[in-house]
């Protein structure tokens, strides 16, 4: 590990509680599974600062339904989503997502606020929460807000999160309609997306994209395009326009955009 | 703080942000968990916390504070999947070994070879071109 761990700060929290008291008291970087941050640990790419480790805060794990909502607990890891009935039955895309993310072992530590949290906009659960308008739920020691996803980023890395709050759950609506979800990259496992997708054929289609600009993308003018009957050569024009792929270690952004087009063919000729 | 190491209770005075790999290296002597690339991408670091594989180099030692951790010489020498990888030539360099057997560890007997593929997706080997590992686990499976 490139980060001497000695001037390191750690202090464990034994509930949600507690874990708020001390977010509250001090800024503290939350650790769940560990599988993000200790990345930037090991390649000295995180300046020293303190830490409160959630790991063991059981409340923050769980799948449910609750009025209608699929409520995920924020420590919920991608093995519990590949697992699970519930999620299978209402949203199978995550299910996909989860499968993809790295491999078992990164599965079984890999929470989805921490995916959300992080604020990579290459991570893979955040186009099937964009596309289902799902709800960040932050909680800080006196307080509750809930954010829709599509409003929680406000740029590359950045988000409207305190540093006194944690994704206590994420909650996702009622989907109708077929989920389609796409990541593409350089293996079928391990690989960081070049691009990843996620739509909904209902009643209005929804469609969602990461990788393609510093925050996910809810391609809303190539939603508005497809339900108003344009053809989807034009609805693919608009959402070139709603896109702004870079060149990076990945991909470049020619392909990215040429690649974002074709996704949206495909999810429209395949959920037809 | 202690935990439960190949079975044994274990105690070590360790920083509560070391990585479990060094832990496990430096302080217990149990050289044979790998580093690999340190990102969560090898699985050379593979070890089973709970039961479950994790990668040892992204694992605050802290959270294995009373859990269970196993580790490729809890196995002793003679487990099956030790046997098939040398009768198989599963392994060749020998580095990505290890983590392999971890990670192989938790499929159930009647395992197919798409699961197997999938339980060791997380696990990079640059030398066998994979077929001897995937042959090696299914044989072990019907040993």
């Amino acid at each position: 590990m490139k980060t001497a761990v000695s001037p390191l700060d750690l202090r464990r929290a034994s509930s949600l509680a507690d874990a708020l008291r001390l977010l509250d008291e001090e800024a503290r970087t939350p650790i769940a599974g560990a599988t993000d941050l200790y990345v930037a640990l090991n390649f000295g790419m995180l300046a020293p600062r303190r830490f409160v480790d959630i790991w063991g805060v059981d409340e923050l794990r769980g799948i449910s339904v609750r009025d209608d909502t699929l409520v995920l607990g924020g420590l919920t890891t991608y093995t519990a989503i590949i697992h699970s009935p519930i999620v299978a039955e209402r949203l199978p895309m995550l299910v996909a997502a989860a499968q993809q993310v790295g491999g078992p072992q990164i599965q079984n530590r890999g929470t989805i606020a921490g995916n959300v949290a992080n604020g990579s906009p290459a991570a893979d659960s955040v186009p099937v929460f964009a596309a289902t308008d799902a709800i960040v739920v932050l909680r800080s020691h006196d307080h509750e807000r809930r954010i829709p996803i599509t409003h929680f980023y406000t740029g590359y890395r950045a988000s409207v999160m305190r540093a006194n709050e944690l994704i206590v759950a994420i909650e996702v609506p009622r989907v109708d309609g077929r989920q389609w979800f796409r990541k593409v990259g350089t293996r079928a496992a391990q690989a960081i997306s070049k691009i990843v997708v996620a739509g909904v054929r209902g009643a209005a289609p929804r469609f969602a994209l990461g990788s393609v600009a510093p925050t996910v993308v809810r391609a809303y003018a190539a939603e508005r395009a497809l339900a108003g009957g344009a053809s989807i050569g034009d609805a693919a024009r608009a959402l070139r326009r709603e896109i702004a792929p870079i060149d990076d270690v990945r991909s470049s952004a020619e392909y990215r955009g040429q690649v974002a087009e074709r996704l949206l063919r495909r999810f429209w000729i395949e959920t037809a | 703080m202690r935990f439960t190491l190949n079975g044994t209770v274990t105690d070590v005075d360790a920083h509560p942000m070391a990585r479990l790999l060094d832990v496990l290296r430096e302080q217990c002597g149990l050289t044979g968990t790998k580093e690999g690339c340190g990102e969560g991408e090898c699985g050379a670091c593979t070890v089973l916390v709970g039961g479950e594989p994790v990668c040892s180099c992204l694992v605050p030692v802290a959270q294995v504070e009373g859990a269970d951790v196993q580790t490729i010489e809890g196995l002793g020498g003679d487990h099956p999947l030790q046997h098939a990888f040398m009768n198989e030539v599963g392994a060749q360099c020998g580095i990505c070994t290890p983590g392999m057997i971890m990670a192989a560890l938790v499929l159930p007997p009647d395992a197919t070879l798409d699961e197997v593929k999938v339980a060791l997706a997380g696990n990079l080997c640059r030398c066998t071109g994979y077929a001897a590992i995937y042959r090696a686990v299914m044989r072990a499976r019907q040993a």
